[in-house]
């Protein structure tokens, strides 16, 4: 009897529910989307402002600003001292992106492509699996367990390419330089320079360009792949002309979700690399670059007044440089999206 | 990284601190029994003892005060109170800031408050004036790590030289000249600095510039002055990094020195290896900085010192108190707080814990009078 009584007035209270509710439940939704939604821009904006505003005394004190608005002395040169930093990020997330994207490519092809069924499941999981690792765990294997493993292929490199070939002594700017400058320099160890922070970064961008990649991938329309395989096509064959090319535009699009990682990562970076203020281009050299984010990590407890507000500036320097990243990256995806 | 990570933690807590503090305010009911604290131990007074006591400050005195303030809240909670003691190492400049902004109600620092900071404190203060106690010396260590060698006798300008980067080889005359019985290979040399901003590095430079003037020329500085080369985050990076090569040296907090050598230093005639006893000593040696209040103890460290038996690489660490508290509760945790630390106890346990150097019994009485002499209420 009571079960029927609890029956009947669950099914009234439901169409309540569903007649007077119905109103309700859609402005709510329609509220807490449009809310969520601008939560984003607000939060968006409220770092925005932060940074500016905090960067205003580093702003009137340096010596862009100082000398020209007042006689007060200028402390420090913001050009000078930002743009070492800016070099040394873009250049460790270039070198990151370089190595992790053609393994990236590899890894997701063969998952959506080459592996069996239940391999392939087996490898997305393991590969989403490395993107849940903290960088500070891969702080701490770089640091510890890779840079001493890697300090015999750093010598090789420095004692072959990085001396060999050079570059004819009649070329300008150049001449008796090593040609692969990248390799050339003095490394000494422990070897805490970019090239360990770049493989590092490298690792732990990986994980996203793959997922992202192997989505995309396993998006192809079986139709045309199976056009071109009727058309005799190899596998190989089907890959780079079906399946590439539809995948095209994703993959830029993971590679810039793996920039962005590689661009802000600041832990990994702290923990292996001994930094620098140069625009070096000798990646095995210890004590010739920093990231920004890195450095901010690095100076932002001992940092109070116009320390901190300069540490705040390079700060807005990267958020800014990030904005412009994803921007071309937008915009790449949307033209080779009209392309195809 | 835990120092960042014990800042949200600690941000957390000050929440906490907040509404808890009020309630500790109602129920000040508090006898003068804060200053019996100094005779150590089991009869400290530590009943009356409730509430919360938030500080912040030098990471360098991290260790010691971990340990203090865990003993410290075990010997209170053995007695019947429920005082919370915390500290957020998060660096000196933020940890003096935070305690002249009332925001902790003591700060750890490694420079003393200077004389426009001693005049804002009188806000917070209740209208009295702060002032700094020495509580933590630790011996700075010069470490090294070559093969096949385990002691070295350096010279302040060879350490200085060898900093600065002009004595670039193990084998360098310079070197060999006090060592005449260490076989010094042909290697070279890899000085390795902090990446970061520290006292340590602060006081290691001052000790460079007094000594060595000719030969250092960068003056005390807290950010390594000197573009590239080798270097490591905190002192654990700093080790790892000395450890991690060959021909290495670098300067560290003793404590931390593991295994890697570590080089006597020439004082007068002497080679004196660190020790806490010889830490200990350079802080007697050296007169207290003028120009400060008699309850104010700063201590000018004489670098140049040429006593015997004195390792005059050190770092002093401040504790920077209220001379008055206005909250009554709060005022008599802290006396009983840094009593603790200057006692012979809290000096011991910071010693095992951190491997710093203890107070000398006179400067621990005179800090002792100058806690008592903190009003409350």
């Amino acid at each position: 009897m009571s079960t029927t009584d609890a029956a009947e007035e669950s099914s009234s209270s439901a169409s309540t529910l569903r007649r007077g509710g119905r109103r309700f439940g859609d402005s709510l939704f329609s509220v807490l989307s449009i809310g969520s939604g601008l939560l984003i821009f607000l939060t968006l904006a409220a770092v925005a402002i932060f940074l500016t505003n905090e960067s205003v005394p580093a702003l009137l004190a340096s010596e862009e600003l100082a000398g020209f608005l007042s006689n007060a002395e200028p402390d420090f040169s913001l050009i000078s001292y930002t743009a070492p930093y800016i070099f040394g990020t873009i250049l460790a997330a270039a070198l990151a992106l370089a190595m992790a994207i053609p393994v990236s490519l590899g890894i997701a092809l063969f998952i959506s492509h080459y592996a069996p069924r239940r391999m392939a499941a087996g490898l997305g999981y393991m590969i989403d699996l490395l993107a849940a690792v903290p960088s500070v765990v891969y702080g701490l294997w770089g640091g510890i367990w890779l840079v001493p493993k890697l300090e015999p292929l750093y010598t090789l490199l420095n004692e072959t390419l990085g001396t060999f070939p050079t570059w004819p002594g009649f070329v300008p700017w150049v001449g008796g330089e090593p040609v692969v400058a990248l390799f050339a320099g003095d490394p000494t160890a422990p070897m805490n320079n970019l090239a360990s922070a770049s493989i590092v970064l490298a690792v732990m961008v990986l994980p996203i360009i793959t997922a992202v990649s192997r989505e995309v991938f396993l998006q192809t329309p079986r139709l045309q792949e199976e056009a071109a395989l009727a058309l005799g096509a190899t596998r190989f064959e089907v890959v780079k002309t079906v399946v590439l090319p539809f995948g095209r535009s994703g993959v830029v699009a993971a590679s810039m979700l793996g920039l962005g990682r590689a661009l802000g990562e600041t832990m990994a970076v702290l923990m292996i690399l001994a930094p620098g203020a140069t625009f070096s281009f000798h990646i095995l050299e210890v004590g010739r670059h920093q990231s920004i984010a890195a450095n901010i990590a690095s100076r932002q407890a001992e940092a109070s007044g116009v320390d901190m507000s300069l540490l705040i500036f390079t700060g807005l320097v990267l958020f800014v440089l990030t904005f412009i990243i994803n921007a071309i990256a937008r915009w790449i995806v949307a033209r080779s999206g009209v392309k195809s | 990284m835990n120092v960042r990570s014990n800042k949200i933690a600690s941000l957390a807590a000050l929440g906490l601190v907040g509404g808890l503090a009020l309630t500790a305010c109602g129920g000040g009911s508090s006898s003068d029994s804060g200053s019996g604290a100094s005779d150590s131990g089991a009869n400290g007074g530590y009943a009356e003892l409730t509430g919360n006591l938030p500080g912040a400050g030098a990471s360098s005195a991290q260790a010691a005060q971990t340990a203090w303030t865990e003993t410290f809240m075990g010997l209170v909670q053995a007695e019947g109170g429920d005082l919370t003691v915390t500290y957020d190492p998060t660096g000196s400049g933020t940890g003096r800031e935070q305690f002249l902004t009332g925001q902790v109600q003591y700060a750890g620092t490694d420079a003393a408050l200077d004389e426009e900071e001693l005049a804002a404190s009188t806000e917070v203060c209740n209208g009295e004036q702060a002032f700094d106690l020495p509580v933590y010396i630790s011996p700075i260590a010069v470490v090294f790590n070559i093969e096949g060698v385990d002691s070295l006798n350096l010279t302040p300008e060879v350490v200085a030289g060898i900093f600065a980067g002009d004595i670039t080889n193990w084998n360098d005359e310079a070197i060999a000249a006090d060592n005449p019985d260490v076989e010094l290979p042909d290697l070279e040399i890899v000085p390795v600095h902090r990446s970061d901003d520290s006292g340590t590095t602060e006081n290691f430079t001052e000790y460079l510039s007094e000594t060595a003037p000719d030969a250092w020329t960068h003056g005390p500085v807290e950010t390594w002055p000197i573009s590239g080369g080798q270097s490591g985050d905190g002192t654990s990076g700093l080790i790892s990094t000395v450890e991690g090569g060959n021909g290495t040296i670098g300067y560290a907090d003793a404590s931390q020195a593991g295994n890697l050598g570590t080089a006597a230093i020439q004082v007068g005639e002497e080679f004196v290896s660190y020790s806490a006893e010889a830490a200990a000593a350079a802080v007697d040696a050296s007169p207290r900085e003028e120009g400060r209040e008699e309850n104010d103890i700063v201590v000018e460290l004489d670098r140049t010192t040429t006593e015997e038996g004195v390792y005059p690489i050190v770092l002093v660490s401040y504790l920077a108190l209220c001379g008055s508290y206005a909250d009554s509760a709060q005022g008599e945790a802290v006396k009983a707080y840094a009593s603790y630390i200057v006692s012979t106890e809290g000096q011991q346990v910071a010693a095992e814990n951190a491997g710093s150097a203890p107070l000398s019994e006179e400067l621990s009485s005179e800090a002792q009078a100058a806690i008592d002499a903190i009003s409350v209420g």
